[in-house]
């Protein structure tokens, strides 16, 4: 028997060789923060090939907001983005307000636009902060934290949740805001740019820095449309597209700022767009500070909104009306709605169908990181794996987001 | 199509109404959502002419999910339905296009190469939905695992079903 035949018999047959070393990243990896799976083909150091798994974090979000009511839904969408929190909180209920066709009284939409701005500052400082600690900076990470637990400090005095926030509530909020909150957040928005100068001065011109992200992973502008980026990641590329510029909601007209833009679409173009985002959201913070309007945060109506404690022990109306909002719940009228905001990563979008009953018939969300994470192999290819998790970073991949 | 649906074009949009006469089915405005009901094999087209007309230029797919109208009053047309969402960030105009799928066999064209983002919407669409976008060329699991069984988003699944994953992936499989 020749060796050939012996090879054939035997009952290990020999592997056909490969071209590309495969290597697996996560999904359970320090640098993917969160669950999230890449298989890559590798040539020497050079990405060939990636492919990716998600899932891992599916909680059946769409799902389970079928079976609870409108407002129960609120503490599902904490999970979504839990690094800001708030603007889910946000986004969903304005969906569900617009589908009611009320308008939320200017003190709430006020109080709103703060915790948003500051909640994409403490997501853009993460992402900035653990981006640099994926690269070997280690020290901007601690001064970006630092100013992080003081946004969650200011999130703790104002509902009593530092992370889930569940802030919140279909026409209005679950409480008005402390005494003497504002001057705290006045007193936090004067102390944020010398962080931000501080990090700036360590990573902006730092020739390290620069090696490790310019150049890396970038995308153009076409491509970038056609893979439905939004947000910080579209605006690296040079289009100024932002929801609160093009559809304005809540007073964010009425303030002078900018969109910030870049043009490379790399990493570094998106680490110097969220920098230039969070000195745009300290601008409008001291606008929009200046002068909160007073008067009550939740509409008036109690069909919507819970009536005062006060009127439900002393009056049969207010008894009544707080029966029947937590046995049946709000019921907006028959029909779909798509609502929209800026939220840290792009465009979030709530899409509710409605057929008159105390449950949402379905909730929709668009994600901005399944948009944007879907590039990602195009974006990483002839790449090193050391880039891919330096670009991983500066996209922002939040797991809880992209599942649902 | 109703004479209300007519009347909405027209205002709006003449060229849709001169150009796709009879595969627009319906058209709504509601709460500033201009939704289009496309008749399902028409949808490609439909879809590359809002992208490449210069008067449109729908120039991003932001969204794409299905629907289950099961248990919903009135009934809908069909049971199943796909939403399109598509942007024009040169014109600054949304439009939102519903295609009804047949219970039995949901399937409709997919419009992967006309848009990169559909890739993964679709596979979505077709893992919560079992619906099928014909020619697509990856239409796999995207949020459930692989040994499901079923299309959770629908309104037959039972909310509090449980399906654990017995074993894990290999690279091979991947």
């Amino acid at each position: 028997m020749n060796i050939e035949s012996e090879i054939k018999q035997s009952p290990n047959p020999p592997v056909t060789k490969d071209p590309l070393l495969r290597l697996n990243l996560g999904p359970s990896h320090p640098a993917t923060h969160g669950t999230l799976r890449i298989l890559v083909g590798l040539e020497g150091e050079n990405i060939r090939e990636m492919q990716l798994e998600i899932g891992y974090l599916h909680r059946c979000f769409e799902k389970m907001a079928e079976t609870h009511t409108w407002n129960q839904v609120i503490p599902f969408t904490d999970r979504l983005n839990y690094c800001s929190a708030m603007m889910n909180n946000v986004g969903y209920v304005k969906a569900v307000e617009e589908l009611l066709g009320i308008e939320v009284p200017k003190r709430n939409q006020r109080i709103r636009l703060i915790l948003c701005e500051l909640s994409r500052i403490a997501d853009h400082l993460v992402c900035i902060g653990t981006n640099a600690v994926d690269v070997g900076a280690l020290t901007c990470f601690w001064y970006f934290f630092r100013e992080r637990e003081n946004i969650y400090d200011l999130f703790e005095a104002a509902c009593g949740a530092r992370l889930t926030t569940s802030y919140t509530r279909v026409g209005g909020l679950y409480k008005d805001i402390p005494e003497g909150w504002i001057d705290w957040v006045k007193k936090f928005v004067k102390n944020l740019p010398r962080t931000l100068d501080d990090v700036e001065g360590l990573l902006t011109t730092n020739r390290i820095w620069i090696d490790r992200t310019r150049g890396v992973a970038p995308i153009s502008k076409e491509r970038a449309l056609e893979y439905g980026f939004t947000g910080p990641c579209l605006r690296a590329t040079g289009i100024p597209y932002d929801i609160r510029k093009t559809n304005p909601y809540y007073d964010y007209d009425q303030f002078s700022w900018n969109v910030v833009t870049e043009t490379a679409g790399d990493t570094y173009a998106r680490y110097l767009v969220r920098l230039g985002e969070m000195r745009e959201s300290i601008k409008i913070l001291e606008q929009a500070l200046e002068d909160v309007p007073g008067g009550p945060v939740n509409v008036p109506d109690w069909t919507i909104t819970i009536p005062p404690k006060d009127a439900v022990y002393n009056s049969i109306e207010g008894l009544m009306a707080h029966f029947k909002h937590f046995m049946h719940g709000i019921r907006p009228p028959k029909g779909e709605h798509y609502s929209f905001t800026e939220a840290a990563n792009g465009e979030l979008g709530f899409y509710i169908v409605s057929d008159n009953q105390g449950r949402p018939y379905r909730v929709r969300v668009r994600p901005p990181c399944f948009a944007i994470y879907q590039a990602f192999p195009e974006m990483c290819n002839g790449q090193t794996v050391s880039d891919a998790v330096a670009a991983l970073g500066s996209l922002n991949i939040v797991a809880g987001e992209l599942d649902r | 199509m109703q004479e209300t649906a007519t009347k909405l074009l027209e205002s709006k949009f003449p060229v849709l109404l001169e150009k796709f006469k009879d595969s627009i089915l319906d058209a709504t405005d509601f709460r500033g959502n201009f939704t289009l009901v496309i008749e399902p094999s028409k949808i490609r087209d439909m879809v590359r002419f809002l992208k490449e007309d210069s008067l449109f230029r729908m120039d991003m797919l932001m969204d794409l999910f299905g629907m289950d109208y099961d248990l919903f009053e009135p009934p809908m047309p069909e049971r199943f339905c796909v939403v399109y969402q598509l942007v024009s960030l040169f014109q600054k105009q949304r439009i939102f296009l519903k295609v009804y799928l047949k219970e039995d066999a949901p399937k409709v064209d997919s419009i992967h190469d006309l848009y990169a983002a559909a890739n993964w919407f679709e596979r979505e669409a077709w893992d919560l939905f079992g619906i099928v976008f014909e020619g697509h060329p990856h239409l796999k699991r995207i949020l459930c695992h692989n040994e499901f069984v079923g299309h959770p988003l629908r309104k037959d699944y039972q909310s509090d079903k449980y399906q654990p994953l017995r074993t894990a992936i290999t690279a091979k499989e991947f």
